[in-house]
Formats: C-alpha cells, structure tokens, sequence
C-alpha cells in the first residue's frame, strides 16, 4: 500500500509567527535595500571612511581584548570562592544589559573624567588629570559593559567543567597550576575565542559611546560616521555608503562569533560554586579577592557616582527633561508591545521548528547596526512624510526589532518545552489553536514573556540610535535629551536626568518581570 | 467495537503490525518486552503516530481522518497528565469544555466525578500541591466527565507504589463500568493484567498478538512472553 503517514498537526499553527517573522525580515530588508540602492561613491572610499573604519576595528579588537583578558581572573575567582553577597554580584554582572549607555558614560566620567574622582585625586598630589575622551574612552566604556558579559559567559565556561574533575585531580593531588593546565587552561582555550568574537561584534556596532566619548577624525566609528554624514552634512548618498561596509562587517562579525559561541544564557545556575581542594593558600585568596574588589568597584562606582551627583540635581530638573521622559516611557511601551506581537507568534511557530530561524535572528540582531536600519528607514520615509514627524514611532520599531532576538532566546526554548510537555495532553482533550493559547501556552509562558518584556523595556527606555538620526530639536527621548545636556555643558542637569532615566529603566524592567512571575506557579 | 486493520506503523528500522478486534466493553491489557512497541501501538490509536498503511476503525468509522482530539478516546499519558497552572476543577473541566465554557449542570458533574474518586475536597489546589496519587485521582476524574467510549491508559501509575497503584487499577475499573467504556491499559506488570483485565494484547517481535483470555496466556504464556516474564 502508498505511503499515507499524515503529520500530526501540532496544537498552534505556525501561520502567525511566519507571517511576523517576514514581516520583520521584511523592513530590515528593505531598509538595507534602500541604503544600496542610495549608497554613493563606491569608487573611491575617503580618507575619512578608511579612518572610520580602521578606528571601529581598533577599538573593537582592544575592547574585546581587555574584557576577557580582565574577566578571566574574576570568572576564576567567582567559580572558585563562597562569600555573602556573591550572588548579588553574579546578579549586578546582568544589569550592565539593562543599564541605558549614556547614565554609564555619565558615570564614568564623574570616576575617569577630567574633573572626575581620580583626576581630582591625581590633582592632590600636582598630576595631571586623566583624559577620558579618545580611542581610551571608548574602550573603557566598552569594557565596563562587556566586562560583565565576559565574566558570566567564562564563569559558565568554568561550571561546565564536571564536579568530578576537581575532585579527581584533588584526589591526584593536584597543584593550583597543574589544574590550571589539566582542566582551567583547555576550558579557556575552548570558551575564550567565542566570548571574545561575541564581544567584538557588539562593539562594532555600538553607537551612543562613540558619540559621547569618540568623534573627531582619530576616533570616529562607522556607526558614528553615519550620523556625521547624516546629521552634519546631510550626505545621504555618503552615510548609505558607510551603512553597507557596517552592515557588511557587523554581520560577518556576528555570523563568526555565532558560531565561536555556542551557548550565550542569562546566567541562569551561575549562582553554585564549585567545589574545589587547591584554593585554600594565602596567596591564591588575595588574588581573588582583589579580582573580585577591583571588578566590583570597576562596575560600581560610576553608578554610585551618577546616583550621588543625580539626588541633588533631581527636583530641579527642566521641563524638557520631564517631556522627554513622557516620551521615553511612550516609545518604551510601544516598542515592547510591538515587540512580543512579534515574538510570541514567533515563537510559537519555533516550538516545531529547527534552530535555524534562531540563529538567523541572533545573527540580525547582532548584525542589524541601528544606524544603519535607520539610514534606511529615513530613505523609504523622506520622500513620503516629515522623518521628524515620525521619529519617535520609528524608534520604537527599531527598538522591539533589536529586541527581538533576545526576546526569541528567552521566549523559545520555554515555549518548547511547554509544547513538549503538554502538547499531546492539550491535543487529546481538543485544546487546540487560540483556545491553547489562551489556557496554556501564554499562562505557561508568562514568566518569560515577562522577563523579556522588561529586557526590551529598559533597551528602549535607555536607545540613544535611531532616535539622533530622527529628532528635531523640538522631539527627544530622555536619552538624547541627557545627551543634548551634555553638549551644553549643562552637566548637573544631565546628571539628574541620568539618575531618571535609570530609575525608570530598572523600574520597568522590574515592573515586567515582576509581573510575569506573580503567584506563576513552578 | 475497535478494530486494527492491516496497521502498519514504522519508524526508522522500527516496526509494528497489528490486526486486530477488541470487543466493545472489554479490558485489555498491553503487555510485552520493553520497546516492543506497547506505548507505539496506543499513541497510534490515538493519532499521536502516524500509520505508515491501514486504518483504525471505531464502530467501523475510520479514524484516520480525526485529529487526536476529535477521537471517541479518552487518554492517560506516563506523565504530565494535568496543567500545572490550572486547578483541579479546570483540569477536569477540560474534559468537558476545551475552552472551559461551562454551564452549571457541566460544574455539578465535575464536582460529582471530583467525589467519585474522592477529591471532593481539593477542587481549587493546583496539582503542585497534590501528592502522585491524588493527581493520578484528578486525571482520572477528567476522563470520567470525558465519558468517551475508549480509554486509554500509557502506563499513568507507572511511578506510584504497589498498594497506591492497585487502588488506582479497582478506581479504573470502577471509571470503566460507570461510563460502559472499552479499555486498553498498557502494563510491564502481568498482576496489574490479571487485576483488571479480561483480555491481553501481546506486543512483541513487531506485532500485535489478537486479544487473548488474561488468564489462559498468563498461566500457559508463549515463548516470547515466558523470556520477558522470567517463567521460560
């Protein structure tokens, strides 16, 4: 008899989430198609451009250099050493995610700036202060944010190493430095090119450092160049040019560092100690102390600082910083609305899906450079209606988009499992399509859903990207409005302006994560 | 009356062939070497598995073209049986309604099968705080207010101990009879077999051996099943 095996249908259909899917790969398309068909001056790239972009290589490779070559020790110190407060660390080294870039660069220079805490101790002794703008800013900046990134991701590199190992080279009698060549050093060698390549590609691409501690002809990046053709010159040809070579590096870098980094969680089990016999001499104690000291004065000082400049500053603050920030809250609700329309369906067709998909929406999200989706959005745009009209709805649409991959590596893997483990259940008693949505798939995945709406939340509450391309100086974000602050030297201001932002950032994220794991039952 | 027709089921270099009539009201047991295909043959019936050729005829109406929900069948699974985030009631009251659209006749039957297999009084907890037996207890409930003429149980007591699970097995045969419904009960164990059963469905050696009286094949088993019994 014919073959006639019929696929079971499974409880959702996957119609909704293809049709998001597209329609996300859709705009992103377009967008990058735009800027080539714009892009001019193929011919001859200028000076400018090859600066641009031999600075964006440079910092990037030095960036990603210092955040793991730092991390190492502390990951090493976290893995091995019990000690109150190490599990708020672990939980701090999260929150650089959610932390909006321009309060950290505020931060860093009340500590490293000119007239910040250590130049003005450098001063009590007749030093000179530190400069903190330049390719050395940029690259602090950068550490501070992946420096915890590179830490967690070690530090998993350092569980995944069987309990039983340790104990069978304690067992052996093994050396502090025997374990470092027989277990530590191959687990590095395995984990390290991939943290290093994750860290390289968010580098390239990230904008609102370079604005605010980089600029001039030694220390612009592509991104940064975009927005100089664009906002200086008003070169669309020019900033579409240098959109394709960012799109065309971000995604290489991106597609490598995906396959360098197999796995990249939210540190979820980071919280276990291992346990260890060869950690207990004197020396071995101070060293990881003063790893974990220096890490965590390194991460928390310029947010002590913006929060002890922010208090006095905040009841005074302008009316345009309260506008702002109703615009902000405005755009951030948006964006995360949009953005779990896009991934629930989305990862309801990927519970039966291959991982494939995923992928490719890591890749795009690592890849799709802000600015550039933006160039591109402003070219579609300009000809139909006013960009500045449409600013803030534009970036709250490329807000949920870079969103969305994140969003997709917390919301998949749970939606499988809720398939997994109760689809054929839901199937046999008739629980099929919106009616399974509805009882079982978004109850069951509220947690995530939850968490994911708070991550993209906060990201849109702190985005200082499309939005510089889009406003006119009567619409901003809060975080353009600090940084308009900022160029005014109005830098009391800007502090409490930062001090509200983060409030609102955290508060946000709590709120949704909050909301999703209320009385949600194991 | 469920009759397997030429079925064939395949899955890799897996095989499974079954053609075979149970008669309507009877109680049978899925007996058989593990990996067999006991657990196969009743997610078939169920329309879990796809059948490679043949069909699954219910009162001679082809199944085929049923999705698993549309089946006469009412279906225990080793596990997961109940949503952790819904409470008893709900968890039974889908077995009424999927969409938990219930009238007040529909919540009188829910809370008469909750008393049936004494539940009466944990109709609001959720199933994390029931213990193995009570939820075993509140699935069974459901397939009561389910009412449909074939059950099918995978091995749902699987993980409970003895005594519990023989108060299970006399709680099914008491579902059983209320509803008038046919029976296949996948079991390792050949005392749940002779607990409940009249009929005994071998699995083994990729085919499914017609239903035979439990006690003629447990006291005089053939060669295959004397290996997986331990009497050869």
């Amino acid at each position: 008899m014919a073959y006639r095996a019929r696929a079971i249908t499974p409880p959702l259909r996957p119609w909704a989430g293809i049709g998001a899917a597209i329609s996300v790969a859709a705009l992103v398309f377009l967008s990058f198609g735009a800027v080539i068909l714009r892009a001019e001056g193929w011919s001859g790239l200028t000076l400018v451009e090859w600066g641009a972009l031999r600075f964006t290589l440079l910092q990037a490779t030095l960036s990603a250099a210092f955040s793991v070559i730092l991390a190492v020790p502390v990951a090493r110190a976290l893995a091995r050493r019990q000690f109150p407060g190490r599990r708020v660390l672990i939980l701090l080294l999260g929150a650089p995610f959610i932390l909006p870039v321009i309060v950290a660069i505020l931060g860093l220079l009340a500590v490293f700036g000119r007239s910040g805490w250590i130049s003005t101790a450098l001063g009590l002794w007749g030093l000179e202060p530190i400069r903190i703008y330049g390719l050395h800013g940029v690259v602090l900046a950068h550490v501070f944010f992946n420096l915890p990134l590179a830490v967690r991701l070690i530090l998993q590199g350092w569980q995944d190493i069987p309990a039983e190992r340790f104990r069978l080279a304690a067992h052996l009698d093994a050396t502090p430095y025997a374990m470092w060549r027989l277990l530590e050093w191959p687990m590095l060698q395995r984990v390290l090119p991939g943290v290093a390549a994750v860290i390289f590609a968010i580098c390239l691409t990230s904008f609102a450092v370079a604005l605010t501690l980089g600029g001039g002809p030694r220390a612009t990046t592509l991104e940064l160049a975009i927005y100089q053709a664009f906002r200086f010159d008003f070169d669309l040809g020019r900033a579409a040019l240098l959109a394709v070579i960012q799109v065309a590096l971000a995604g290489t870098a991106a597609w490598v560092a995906l396959r360098l980094a197999r796995h990249e969680g939210f540190g979820a089990g980071l919280d276990r100690p291992v346990q260890r016999w060869d950690t207990r001499s004197p020396t071995l104690r101070v060293q990881d102390s003063i790893a974990i000291t220096c890490a965590a004065a390194f991460l928390l000082a310029p947010l002590a600082a913006i929060v002890a400049r922010g208090v006095t500053n905040l009841s005074g603050l302008p009316a345009s910083v309260w506008s702002a920030a109703g615009a902000s809250l405005m755009v951030a609700c948006i964006s995360t609305g949009l953005m779990l329309i896009i991934a629930v369906p989305m990862a309801a067709a990927l519970t039966s899906g291959r991982r494939v998909s995923v992928d490719l929406a890591g890749v795009l999200g690592l890849a799709a450079s802000p600015l550039a989706v933006g160039t591109g959005l402003f070219i579609l745009i300009y000809p139909v209606a006013d960009p500045a009209a449409l600013a803030l709805p534009v970036t709250a649409a490329v807000n949920a988009i870079m969103a969305l991959p994140f969003a997709l590596r917390v919301l998949v893997p749970a939606a499988r499992d809720v398939v997994a483990g109760h689809g054929r259940l839901a199937l046999s008693l008739d629980l099929r399509g919106w009616t399974f949505l509805r009882r079982i798939f978004l109850p069951r995945l509220r947690p995530q859903i939850g968490f994911a709406a708070g991550l993209c939340a906060a990201l849109s509450m702190g985005d200082l990207g499309v939005i510089a391309l889009f406003a006119d100086p009567d619409r901003a974000t809060l975080p353009l409005q600090i940084y308009r602050l900022m160029g005014a030297y109005r830098m009391d201001d800007a502090a409490g302006a930062a001090l509200l932002l983060l409030c609102l950032s955290l508060s946000l994220f709590w709120i949704c994560d909050r909301g999703g794991r209320a009385n949600a039952p194991a | 009356m469920l009759r397997l027709d030429s079925v064939r089921i395949q899955n890799g270099s897996f095989e499974l062939a079954a053609d075979i009539e149970i008669d309507h009201g009877s109680m049978v047991a899925v007996i058989g070497p593990s990996g067999a295909g006991k657990s196969t043959l009743i997610n078939a019936i169920a329309g879990f598995i796809p059948l490679w050729s043949g069909n699954v005829l219910w009162q001679d109406q082809d199944l085929g073209d049923r999705q698993p929900g549309k089946r006469p069948i009412a279906m225990l699974f080793q596990d997961s049986n109940l949503f952790p985030h819904l409470s008893v009631v709900q968890n039974v009251g889908l077995g009424v309604s999927p969409e938990l659209r219930l009238t007040d006749k529909d919540v009188d039957r829910i809370h008469g099968a909750l008393d049936r297999v004494g539940l009466s009084d944990f109709c609001d907890e959720t199933p994390a705080t029931l213990s193995g037996g009570q939820q075993s207890r509140a699935a069974l409930a459901r397939v009561l207010v389910q009412a449909k003429p074939l059950i099918l149980l995978d091995e749902p007591f699987a993980a409970l101990g003895p005594a519990l699970k023989h108060d299970m097995l006399d709680l099914v045969r008491a579902v059983v009879d209320d509803i008038g419904a046919t029976l296949l009960m996948v079991s390792h164990d050949p005392s749940d077999a002779r607990r409940i059963a009249d009929h005994v469905v071998l699995v083994a050696e990729g085919r499914a051996h017609p239903p035979q009286p439990t006690a003629e094949i447990l006291d005089n088993p053939p060669e295959v099943l004397q290996a997986y019994l331990g009497t050869g």
